[in-house]
């Protein structure tokens, strides 16, 4: 967890006070000076966005908009071609050139290197694209169900390791749509405080009752659970028809496994049915890279749901569910996004299966198990290295997530630039994806990072965190490693 | 006698020492020049009891709360329901297994077959150009964009594709989203939020549905694609109602409806919407391509500017044959949505392959407007050939590419309805080798209209394919719902 000093929290608080000062003194002039001029609105409708509910859009996130949004021009590998782009009028409006700068990228969801072009995927997926075409046109209990996709199900219920699985065209809507096919009104939907927004969605899509318990704090699920059974539905007090918590693998803003072991023997004691998003942590953790299961040894048995997007390792999209064959039939009938849906996009399958294989070793090779020991090994190195240089960096070791805290408002914007600057492409995050005082900049690991990119990447990211004063604890004198005797041992 | 004497004695005696009492100097005392007699220290005593009685708490059983053990019997008691309900016996669940691409003429489950399920209406599966185009990105750009479009997921394609698109219909700009049924739930609640108005056709498919019971909105439905059942709603709800000025009222129709076939008549609904002061939120999926000389869509089919749509949404995944979705409309529309948009904001972005097959769907259009008068032909000669079929009538619009059979006679539950329609379609495709769907619910879709055949009309098909279809629907139909 963050650990926020008083002194910080004071000067975010002023800081955050300053800017809404100003944007509110701002928006009073604007109010009279276009009191004046007509009207551009059309007449006697009511606006689209009310005066304060795009106030933060307007007024403080337009200002540092050129740290958002950047766009690419090469496939988001570990070098990318980050588009310059120029604004006339104080990042109103930005427009694009055409001149690239060749940056480290440490943003994307790149995990184990399959986001470009690869030797043993492209060749596959490009024959199935001139064989099937870009799309099917068709839902996939219509005519969208191709040899592909039974294929890549039956891969992947064997690679989680449950019965059988379903697939679906995208991540966010695997989420929002399987939630409400699961359970519905008396229902009870107990989730963690972090949770990401898709199951945010799905949840309140369902019309269950949603619960909240401390982010990771097992303590709290229990008093949850044992409240709510005890208490039942709200005013008639009948029991709940059923209960499920939902956990992630591992939280994107916070770079943190999750407690599985412990959530599990609360919800078998409790009779409550877990379900495991493992959007970020599938093919990216764990020996065999079968995910935080495999990490923490839990039986995947035990749990019963699991859920997981092929955006982040497999270099793809889409999303996949894994589970009983009951549950998967039942999901096959109602699934709204299987039912009504465009069918995941056939080289967009291929593309999966040839990196699962590739994982598991099935192409003849050991890339797979190369891949999966060099990001670990990445992993592990980079966060030593940050912290040893006095950035506050959370997530546990073994993750290949790692926010690293900026607090004040105008660091966001200095540090991002300063990075480009020194090309290295970071991602800085604020609210509302965010608490609104614990803004962090977010660096993702990669398996095609090297060595020799990883101690540049510590020398930006050293340099900007020294101009931009966000090395908040002390540098670890004794066990320097500094950047000369990194570049000595290479 | 003596009795009395002592005792009137003694009452004697008490009542003077009492009047004695009360003329004692105290209680002749006078404050703040009052003069207070003895009976108003009386009073005074009672009015404190009083007050004291009315200030004391009402008696109130006392509240336990559950002790740790009486919890712990209740959870052990408590038994939850099953995940799923178990599997019925005989539930259809095979879909048949394509083994090439959906054109007009493909594999299923081994053998070829004409295909009438797949939405593709210019009849690009299989276009060289786009797949030409598909096969460069790939190489450039690999498959997936590995990250949301705020975290350099934004790549040149996606840009140039947004761009081409806005192009296309006249539009200042538009937003690309990664999934077709993830841009109208994401769009409405990015407008709609708790409080204002939103006026619904009841036939609008699953997708509107959840987006508006995401946005919190209330919603009022009118019936399907009936103008004056319009009219009288939008009537009701601003008659009156001096607040309606102040919120924000839409209304949400699709184009052609994927539930019935039938097409929106826009000229109307934007007289009404001028009127009563409505903004409209279109659904264009399967006339964006298609309806219109040029392909532009519903806007252009009935010569409506296109600035009078405030906000026009479509799938990517018929016409141009590629997935995705996108949404267009003002500046302040789109640029609303980059950060406000659940959709947008936290999914990862399109893979950019498809992204430069849209473009190349669109430069295709653009180029040969000629495929728009083949389709048409095909639909025309598909309403004639079918309008004769024994047991089923088509109940969709004469211009919509999905034709929509349902039963003439239905047999009044849906379940056997449903059979009907599977034997029908089972038929077809095991005897004479055409492949058609009927029209699928999921439990949790909330539009009542009936299902029936569809049928997907292609620019690809010949006109050989559409007689070999109709044929065999009407031996296939005449068996099956004679008996």
């Amino acid at each position: 967890m963050v650990r926020l000093p008083y002194s910080t929290a004071l000067t975010t608080l002023f800081s955050y006070g300053l800017l809404f000062a100003f944007g509110h003194l701002r928006d009073f002039f604007r109010r009279i000076i276009d009191s004046r001029k007509p009207t551009t609105n059309l007449k006697d409708y009511a606006p689209i966005c009310l005066g304060h509910e795009d106030f933060y859009t307007r007024r403080l996130f337009n200002r540092v908009q050129d740290c958002c949004n950047r766009p690419i021009a090469s496939a988001p590998d570990a070098w990318i071609d980050v588009i310059e782009r120029y604004s006339n009028d104080g990042n109103k409006t930005i427009h694009r050139t055409s001149k690239t700068s060749r940056c480290l990228n440490l943003g994307s969801y790149n995990y184990l290197g399959f986001a470009a072009a690869d030797e043993y995927c492209t060749p596959r997926v490009i024959e199935s694209l001139k064989k099937y075409s870009a799309s099917t046109c068709s839902v996939r209990v219509d005519g969208g169900n191709t040899k592909l996709h039974i294929e890549l199900e039956e891969l992947v219920a064997r690679f989680v390791g449950k019965p059988a699985a379903i697939l679906l065209g995208m991540g966010y809507a695997t989420n929002s749509t399987i939630i409400p096919a699961l359970i519905g009104k008396g229902g009870l939907i107990i989730s963690d405080s972090l949770n990401h927004n898709s199951i945010v969605n799905g949840a309140r899509g369902s019309g269950a009752a949603v619960r909240v318990f401390q982010h990771n704090n097992i303590a709290h699920l229990e008093e949850v659970l044992r409240e709510q059974i005890a208490q039942g539905q709200p005013r008639t007090h009948r029991p709940w028809s059923k209960i499920i918590v939902i956990v992630e693998g591992i939280y994107s803003m916070e770079g943190e496994l999750c407690k599985l072991p412990e959530v599990i023997s609360v919800c078998k004691k409790y009779k409550a049915y877990t379900y495991l998003d493992e959007a970020h942590s599938i093919g990216a953790i764990g020996k065999s890279g079968r995910g935080v299961c495999d990490l923490l040894g839990v039986d995947p048995a035990d749990v019963d749901i699991m859920m997981g997007t092929f955006t982040k390792s497999f270099g793809s999209c889409g999303g996949y569910i894994a589970a009983s064959k009951e549950i998967i039939h039942h999901l096959k009938q109602t699934c709204p996004a299987h039912i009504y849906a465009t069918s995941m996009s056939p080289p967009a399958v291929q593309q999966v299966i040839s990196a699962i294989k590739v994982i598991l070793g099935e192409d003849g090779t050991n890339r797979g198990a190369k891949k999966l020991a060099q990001i670990r090994e990445n992993s592990n190195f980079f966060r030593s290295e940050l912290k040893k240089m006095g950035f506050e960096v959370l997530g546990d070791n073994n993750s290949p997530v790692m926010p690293i805290m900026l607090y004040n408002p105008a660091k966001i914007p200095s540090f991002s630039r300063e990075c480009l600057r020194l090309n290295v492409a970071a991602v800085v995050v604020a609210f509302p994806a965010t608490p609104l005082l614990l803004s962090r900049a977010r660096i993702c690991i990669s398996a095609s990072h090297s060595r020799e990119d990883l101690i540049k990447g510590l020398e930006v990211l050293s340099k900007a965190g020294d101009i931009s004063g966000i090395k908040y604890f002390p540098v670890e004198q004794e066990k320097t490693t500094s950047v000369e005797k990194l570049k000595k041992i290479q | 006698m003596d009795m009395a004497f002592p005792v009137a004695n003694a009452t004697a005696a008490v009542l003077t020492r009492v009047s004695a009492a009360f003329n004692a100097p105290l209680a002749r005392a006078v404050v703040f020049g009052v003069h207070i007699d003895g009976h108003l220290v009386v009073e005074g005593l009672l009015i404190a009891v009083i007050v004291f009685q009315l200030t004391r708490k009402s008696y109130k059983p006392p509240k336990k709360p559950l002790t740790e053990k009486e919890i712990d019997e209740l959870c052990n008691e408590w038994q939850p329901e099953p995940l799923c309900p178990p599997i019925k016996e005989g539930a259809r669940i095979d879909t048949p297994m394509l083994e090439s691409a959906a054109g007009p003429h493909t594999i299923v489950d081994g053998k070829e077959v004409v295909n009438f399920a797949s939405a593709n209406y210019l009849g690009l599966i299989g276009n060289e150009k786009i797949i030409d185009s598909c096969v460069g990105s790939l190489e450039k750009y690999g498959v997936g964009s590995c990250g949301p479009r705020g975290f350099y997921g934004t790549i040149d394609v996606h840009l140039d594709c947004e761009a081409k698109i806005a192009n296309f219909l006249g539009t200042p700009d538009s937003i690309l989203y990664s999934y077709g049924i993830s841009t109208i739930f994401s769009v409405i609640p990015a407008f709609c939020k708790k409080g204002d108005i939103i006026v619904a056709d009841e036939g609008v498919h699953w997708a509107v549905q959840n987006g508006l019971h995401l946005s919190r909105s209330t919603v009022v439905y009118f019936k399907h694609n009936d103008m004056a059942s319009l009219a009288s709603t939008l009537e009701k709800l601003t008659r009156g109602n001096k607040r309606a000025e102040k919120i924000r009222r839409y209304i949400v129709v699709e184009s052609i409806y994927q539930n019935s076939g039938q097409i929106a008549p826009l000229d109307e609904i934007v007289r009404l919407k001028e009127e009563y002061r409505f903004r409209v939120i279109l659904e264009e999926s399967h006339s964006f391509g298609v309806l219109g000389k040029s392909g532009r869509g519903l806007a252009e089919h009935y010569g409506v500017p296109i600035e009078k749509i405030d906000i026009i949404t479509a799938g990517m995944g018929n016409a141009l044959a590629t997935d995705g979705g996108f949404c267009t409309g003002s500046v302040r529309v789109v640029d609303h949505q980059r950060l406000s948009s659940s959709g947008y904001v936290f999914s990862a972005s399109l893979p950019p392959y498809l992204a430069s097959a849209a473009v190349s769907a669109v430069n295709y259009l653009e180029e040969n407007p000629t495929v728009l008068s083949t389709l048409r032909s095909n639909i025309a000669l598909m309403h004639k050939e079918l309008s004769d079929t024994p047991g089923l009538e088509i109940s969709s619009h004469v211009l919509s590419p999905i034709v929509f059979l349902k039963l003439k006679k239905s047999t009044g539950s849906p379940t056997t309805d449903l059979d009907l329609l599977e034997t029908i379609t089972e038929r077809v495709l095991k005897e004479d080798s055409v492949f058609i769907v009927t029209s699928k619910k999921s439990n949790l879709d909330r539009c009542k209209l009936p299902i029936g055949i569809r049928l997907f009309v292609s620019a690809g098909h010949t006109e050989s394919d559409i007689f070999t279809l109709s044929n065999s629907l009407k031996r296939v139909s005449a068996s099956v719902l004679s008996d």
